[in-house]
């Protein structure tokens, strides 16, 4: 029964990867340009989600109708638009291009994940990136080294969450509330800060960026991609070592036993209070390196509110990839690649980029609605624990 | 054998609008002035810390926001400066008052929408649909449709996430933060260069003004329009909707106790639908209130800077979502910013640029305050147990 069951996933997962083809294959570097295409491909998805569906995987096999129509009528339309405009829309930069999108909102969703499976809620990951981002400029110019930037940012990050932390689990505030308040707090401080030490509006110090993979070990510059940032490649591993913490190993068990039943987790011995603030301290942290990236890893300056809503997307991506780092990491995945598509899309095709920003947004409504697989928070979110 | 459960006290009920309630009555005024007082006092040690004279500043802030006019118009002194500054800082006010109902309603239905924001933006652009057609109409009519636009709007907006709750359950929260962002970007996509509501102007990312007959009266000249009349029947609309009327009757139980209002027939649902819807309105009025009384048209820049229904959120916690509260937890923060702002400050006293932020910052610690009632009822506590020690210490020893 149960390898029945699995079976199935695995029928409505070829769907889905069906349908991506349906449309990835009308484009660069495949340009198939013929209607064959999408309609046998989206054909193949529809039929294996509907097969799926039929033997009760009801989830995957509804994101599979869903991809394989969504391919269909994208590579449709991808062949109605003509090849030089795709080539130049769809590029190998394209690629590079959603990893640095997608940086920021993976760490700060890894961060929000660490946090929500706790039973804290997180809307103040806006908050903690942009602490990060100032720290990490204010850091690597203060002291000279990309290193230490970062680690300020980390600290100050760390630091915010505590406060996040405290009133949300000592004090008992409402954690929506404070977390709103973390995200004001850090607009005010890094704004008055930031003009404070630097009243010229930029400092003139040398901003000491992160190097890419190349220029921090040469010996790797053969790994396509070695010009990204190294925090895009220690992403990676964070992405990694989030599911394997939380999924495989007793901490992970704790973390999550504390966001589901509170009263059960302490009832066996565990500190529900000391795991909740190591959640959130971790969030901050995981947080703040997403706003590092943004300031000394990219941009290599900061400017107020730079974070713009990236924690709010990250946010998204946590519900989206339903509380579970690999998935929420797709998600991140797949905005990244929609802002970096938004660029070209505009230039090329007149597609406007502010509606392509409503992308994660629909999504997560969508997600969160439950037309396609409901996303279901971990049960204890939100409530503060009263130790008995 | 059976262990009976230790009794609930009010303090360990798990909801804020429980834990609002409790303190309403307990704690009363105390609760939010003391978290005013504390978030002062700690922004004036950002200020004393990077080295600016606290009581300066805010003086020159309180002055800024024309909270001086009171004190110079009884004492027969010149009055036009600070009457301008008190216009601007009543102008800004109203939509915050306005906004925080919106938060506050759905609060007494123990639902946090901080969609502020979207529902007064898609009520600020329905309005403005209606303001630029219509051309000629009598003032009135064009304000009010304007106005009936703008609520509808905003009751369109929020009860998206209304439905979503009541349906399938979708927590408001996480809803409406992603209705704000769609609200926002949508915005931006009508108003931009080639947008389908651009105005005019073929360079200009900005839309078309509202016709002369649908802007809104001045009632005090230059600045103030008749919006904050409209921000004070609305607060008694809001008062008596809630405590007078069936429909408040059954927004409050279910804000409660949901269980419990459910078990006495009480449509839970339904109740979660309307408050959000109605909150929705009261934000998309916000809007409609800037738009014709002040802005008359929009920037594509507006959405990236305008937060009004953010600060908004800071207000109803403070004004503990009561009407009265509402209002000058509104011209708080209305004069904060008023005050902060580069035309109000004096620059060789205190930079606007940082004033600007000192706001955000003491607005963020009012929120964590209010919000950590907790917090303020132990030191609270802690007073009385001090001078309980202080007082009587032989008979009466403290209780460790």
């Amino acid at each position: 029964m149960i390898d029945r069951y699995r079976n199935f996933k695995t029928v409505a997962s070829v769907g889905i990867v069906l349908g991506v083809a349906a449309f990835v294959l009308t484009l660069p570097p495949f340009t198939i340009r013929t209607t064959l295409v999408p309609i046998i491909f989206g054909l193949g998805a529809l039929a294996l989600g509907l097969a799926a569906i039929s033997q009760g995987e009801r989830r995957l096999g509804g994101f599979a109708l869903a991809i394989g129509f969504l391919g269909t009528v994208g590579g449709l339309w991808a062949l109605g638009v003509d090849q030089d405009t795709l080539e130049a829309v769809i590029t190998g930069g394209l690629v590079a291009s959603t990893l640095r999108f997608a940086t920021p909102l993976a760490y700060a969703a890894m961060g929000g994940i660490f946090c929500e499976r706790s039973g804290i809620v997180n809307i103040g990951l806006e908050g903690m990136m942009l602490m990060g981002a100032f720290f990490a400029v204010w850091g690597s110019i203060w002291s000279g080294s990309w290193v230490v930037g970062v680690l300020t940012a980390m600290i100050a990050g760390g630091l915010l969450a505590l406060i996040h932390g405290v009133f949300s689990i000592h004090l008992r505030a409402d954690q929506i509330v404070s977390g709103f308040a973390v995200n004001l707090l850090a607009l005010g401080l890094t704004g008055y800060l930031y003009s404070s030490i630097y009243p010229d509006g930029t400092p003139t110090e040398k901003v000491d960026r992160v190097p890419s993979l190349e220029e921090a070990f040469g010996f790797l510059s053969w790994v396509p991609g070695a010009d990204l940032s190294l925090l895009v490649w220690t992403m990676f591993l964070v992405v990694i070592l989030s599911f394997v913490v939380l999924f495989k190993t007793p901490i992970g068990l704790r973390i999550r036993s504390v966001g589901e039943h509170p009263r059960a987790a302490d009832t066996v011995g565990i500190s529900v209070y000391g795991v909740r603030y190591a959640a959130v301290v971790t969030s901050g942290v995981l947080a703040a390196l997403g706003g590092a990236f943004l300031s000394i890893g990219f941009t290599g300056r900061f400017a107020e509110n730079m974070t713009s809503g990236r924690g709010y997307i990250a946010l998204a991506a946590v519900i989206f990839g339903k509380w579970r780092p690999g998935w929420a990491f797709v998600a991140t995945l797949l905005f990244g690649f929609g802002f970096a598509l938004a660029i070209p899309l505009q230039r090329e095709a007149d597609i406007s980029s502010n509606l392509i920003s409503t992308l994660p947004y629909v999504l997560t409504l969508i997600a969160v609605a439950g037309i396609i697989g409901r996303s279901i928070p971990p049960a204890a979110v939100g409530r503060p624990y009263i130790k008995q | 054998m059976t262990v009976t459960p230790p009794a609930q006290t009010p303090e360990i009920e798990d909801t804020y609008s429980l834990r609002s309630t409790f303190y309403e009555r307990a704690g009363g005024f105390f609760v939010p002035f003391a978290a005013t007082v504390l978030a002062f006092f700690i922004g004036g040690l950002v200020v004393l810390i990077t080295g600016h004279n606290p009581i300066e500043a805010y003086r020159a802030i309180f002055e800024g926001a024309g909270f001086n006019w009171p004190y110079q118009w009884l004492t027969g002194q010149d009055t036009t400066a600070s009457g301008r500054d008190l216009q601007q800082t009543l102008r800004a006010a109203t939509p915050l008052i306005l906004a925080a109902l919106a938060v506050a309603f759905s609060f007494r239905c123990g639902l946090f929408n901080i969609g502020g924001q979207g529902q007064y933006w898609v009520g600020f652009i329905f309005a403005l649909l209606v303001g630029t057609h219509f051309e000629g109409m009598p003032r009135p009519l064009h304000v009010t449709l304007c106005i009936v636009a703008g609520i509808l709007g905003g009751a369109f907006w929020g009860g998206i996430a209304g439905f979503l709750r009541a349906t399938v359950g979708a927590h408001e929260v996480i809803t409406t933060i992603m209705l704000n962002w769609i609200a926002l970007y949508v915005g931006k996509w009508l108003f931009e260069l080639d947008g389908p509501l651009q105005g005019a102007a073929p360079s200009l990312p900005r839309s078309e003004v509202i016709d002369d007959s649908a802007i809104l009266w001045i009632i005090w000249n230059p600045y103030l329009h008749a919006g904050i009349l409209i921000a004070i029947v609305v607060l008694f609309i809001y008062t008596l909707l809630l405590n007078r009327t069936t429909l408040g009757y059954e927004v409050r139980a279910v804000g409660f106790n949901p269980e419990a209002a459910r078990y006495s027939g009480i449509g839970v649902r339904k109740n979660y639908f309307l408050a959000l819807a109605i909150s929705g309105a009261f934000a998309g009025l916000a809007g409609t209130v800037d738009l014709v009384g002040v802005k008359h048209a929009v920037d594509q820049s507006d959405f990236d800077t305008n937060f009004v229904a953010f600060t908004a959120i800071a207000v109803a916690l403070l004004g503990r979502n009561t009407a009265v509260g509402i209002f000058f937890a509104g011209l708080l923060f209305a004069g904060l910013s008023v005050g902060t702002s580069s035309r109000n400050l004096d620059p060789e006293i205190f930079e606007p640029a940082l004033a600007t932020d000192l706001a955000t910052m003491i607005q963020a610690l009012v929120i964590f305050f209010v919000g950590a009632d907790l917090l303020i009822v132990y030191i609270w506590r802690l007073r009385r147990h001090l001078h309980l020690r202080r007082t009587q210490p032989a008979e009466e020893p403290a209780p460790s």
